[in-house]
């Protein structure tokens, strides 16, 4: 039996405290009206430039000048404005069509990108072309309070769903180990059933920020602002409202639901079989859960599929990929992966795990380095598609992730990719926990990074940083995680007693 | 001259040869080489064999592939005749390389694959027309055999290699 190190436990305590007085900090700090995102912007130009208003804006979009200058304020609203803002500010569908009109493609673009996010509230503001000068810079300050208002929701968002998928990770590898009926892996299913056990308060804490979501606590999805499906509202969203058939919030949250309830069933009864199986005489829980896994596996993809569609692609509800939920799903498939491992390595370092040899070690650093390889593959294969073909409606994802989020973007490819490519294709490094340790913590803050890249470019745009509620959250999820997992692994005896497969697994040598 | 005579144990099970394997090694005689109809797993590390470094000429290789094809399509596509072609940047190689990461890839792979298996082929001196190099045609089908040289002491090595269950046991003169 494990028994939780006190240290390991007031070392979690700790991580929740301080992430939930950061997490506050956050929500207190984010400016309440547009006068004070007034005050913020003017205290940034007078950091960057000291220049005007304008000089700021156009150091956010460099290289653009004439079209891009009706999104600008005050400055040359009088020539440029008149002339583009005509096609441009009609609605989001005229608004496509007007890309194309322009030849010069990249210049529209860019302006599709904002502009997007500004329609679900300030499509009012387009109406009173005449004094578009005032009322842009108005639009403007709107849509840099949204943003900041979604920072501390985005930073705590990107976080919790971060931790839960990667329980729902670990419990989708488990669900293979027991399908695959894996001769290496029995012995480290009570350590996966630990950090799978972090999935029931991860998903109830990330279905009540959906919830929050849906009652307009935050502006996180786009979908959910009022007046985006009335042709009447000022807010109407000519594509929103076409896709309002599946983006509504009631089976939105309804599918949010079943689905957090049928990973959580899985857990909850192959926990419970495994169990039973110790203290059995025949094999019968063993089959059970053999069958019950195959079936959560099915589940799960299509599950999966749709959560990657409602819970991070809606919150770009103008664009849409294909391999969107193969992409996600590798993501936190290897961050499940690797937490696995670096649990093992703990619990190995402590002496807990007697029957564990650097030969199941050495497979599991196998898998990180293979599926790390595998959403590198999505991750090439969603970008180059969109790159290749350069459709405006789609390209503008990226386009706002290059121009905006120019390091993340490239530096999750360098920690999800290149970094364990070079470190982990070694056979000998696969057993080193050094190295493994070292490559795991990479892999997990590039999977993190990812899903920051994911969420944040349509929720707080150009306004990123990863700053105090950012990581604030990240502490407190991490502090949760680890005193969650380390509590359910002192539950049940570390090793699985009448498992089929577990004697193969206890002497599995590679 | 003893010093090109070799004794043949020949051995029909597995286990019984890595049992023979280690045997001899704990008796200190040079196993010249072993032939077996099938891979003997564990057998390289019962002889003391050095690992095989054919993963690191693969890196190379690959490594290789990958500077061929950068240096070809960077030559081709950027320097030598840089023209719009559907509106893709030749300016410089960064910015049109997602399109050329699948050749870049591949040929990665070709290299890696084609000349770590040319260079197995080189150091097992392997080649079509090569006489094959078969002490008995029954360790290709079900038996194994183990060869070991005989320096003076071939009545003690039979002696030997009777005791650890070859079902034969031959002195050979090697040519």
């Amino acid at each position: 039996m494990y028994t939780f190190s006190s240290k390991l436990k007031t070392f979690s305590f700790v991580l929740m405290i301080v992430g939930v007085l950061g997490i506050g900090y956050g929500f207190l700090t984010a400016p309440k009206d547009i006068q004070e995102v007034e005050a913020i912007l003017k205290a940034e130009e007078a950091a960057h430039h000291g220049g005007g208003h304008g000089a700021a804006t156009a150091h956010e979009a460099p290289a653009e000048t004439t079209t891009e200058a009706h999104a600008e304020p005050a400055k040359n609203e009088a020539e440029a404005a008149v002339a583009t803002t005509e096609e441009a500010h009609a609605e989001p569908v005229a608004k496509d069509s007007a890309t194309t009109s322009h030849d010069t493609t990249v210049v529209a673009e860019t302006h599709a990108a904002p502009a997007k996010e500004e329609a679900h509230t300030e499509t009012a503001a387009h109406d009173t072309h005449a004094t578009a000068g005032h009322d842009d810079h108005k639009e403007h300050l709107e849509h840099v309070l949204h943003q900041l208002q979604n920072k501390p929701w985005a930073a705590l968002y990107v976080a919790c769903l971060f931790f839960m998928l990667i329980a729902l990770g670990a419990l989708a590898f488990y669900a293979i180990q027991q399908v695959a009926q894996a001769g290496w892996s029995p012995v480290l299913f009570r350590v996966m059933q630990g950090i799978t056990a972090y999935l029931l308060p991860g998903s109830i804490i990330l279905f009540i920020l959906l919830l929050l979501s849906g009652l307009h606590f935050n502006h996180l999805f786009v979908w959910m602002a009022d007046g985006v499906t009335d042709p009447k509202s000022a807010n109407y969203d000519h594509l929103i409202a076409g896709k309002a058939g599946y983006l509504n919030f009631p089976f939105w949250i309804i599918r949010a639901a079943i689905f957090i309830f049928g990973w959580n069933l899985y857990r909850y009864l192959s926990r419970k079989n495994c169990l039973a199986q110790d203290e059995a005489t025949d094999n019968s829980f063993y089959k059970k859960n053999f069958k019950m896994s195959a079936a959560f596996l099915v589940f799960f993809i299509v599950s999966e599929s749709i959560m990657s569609w409602d819970w991070i692609m809606s919150v770009d509800p103008h664009w849409f990929s294909t391999l969107f939920g193969w992409y996600v799903f590798a993501s936190f498939f290897v961050s499940g992966i690797t937490a696995i491992s670096m649990v093992t390595l703990y619990l190995k370092s402590k002496g807990y795990l007697e029957n564990v040899n650097s030969s199941h070690i050495h497979d599991l650093s196998k898998f990180m380095f293979g599926i790390s390889v595998f959403w590198t593959y999505l991750w090439f294969s969603q970008f180059m598609l969109i790159w290749y073909s350069n459709i405006p409606e789609e390209v503008t994802y990226f386009k706002t992730r290059i121009e905006d989020f120019n390091l993340p973007f490239f530096g999750a490819v360098a920690m999800n990719f290149i970094f364990p490519f070079l470190v982990l294709i070694n056979t000998d490094f696969k057993r080193i926990s050094w190295i493994i340790v070292m490559a795991g913590i990479v892999i997990l803050f590039g999977h993190y990074v990812d899903f920051f890249n994911m969420i944040m470019p349509a929720t707080v745009g150009d306004q990123w940083f990863i700053g105090i509620p950012e990581i604030s959250a990240i502490l407190f999820f991490f502090g949760l995680f680890i005193f969650v997992v380390f509590n359910a692994l002192t539950k049940a005896p570390l090793v699985p007693k009448r498992n089929p497969f577990i004697e193969e697994s206890k002497h599995f040598h590679y | 001259m003893s010093s090109n005579k070799v004794i043949h144990a020949i051995y029909n099970d597995d286990d019984v040869l890595m049992d023979a394997v280690h045997k001899t090694r704990a008796a200190h005689h040079h196993i010249e080489e072993i032939f077996t109809p099938f891979p003997v797993h564990g057998l390289d590390k019962a002889m003391g064999l050095a690992p095989t470094r054919l993963a690191i000429c693969a890196f190379i290789y690959g490594c290789i592939g990958l500077t061929v094809a950068t240096t070809m399509m960077n030559y081709i596509m950027i320097s030598d005749w840089p023209q719009d072609i559907g509106g893709k940047p030749s300016f410089s190689y960064i910015q049109n390389m997602p399109a050329f990461v699948p050749v870049m890839f591949e040929m990665t792979v070709f290299f890696a694959a084609h000349l770590m298996v040319i260079t197995f082929y080189m150091r097992s001196k392997l080649w079509p027309f090569k006489q094959a190099e078969n002490p008995d045609v029954r360790t290709t089908d079900d038996h194994f055999l183990m060869e070991v040289s005989v320096h003076d002491n071939e009545a003690e090595l039979v002696k030997f290699f009777e005791g650890t269950g070859a079902v034969e046991v031959k002195v050979i003169e090697k040519h």
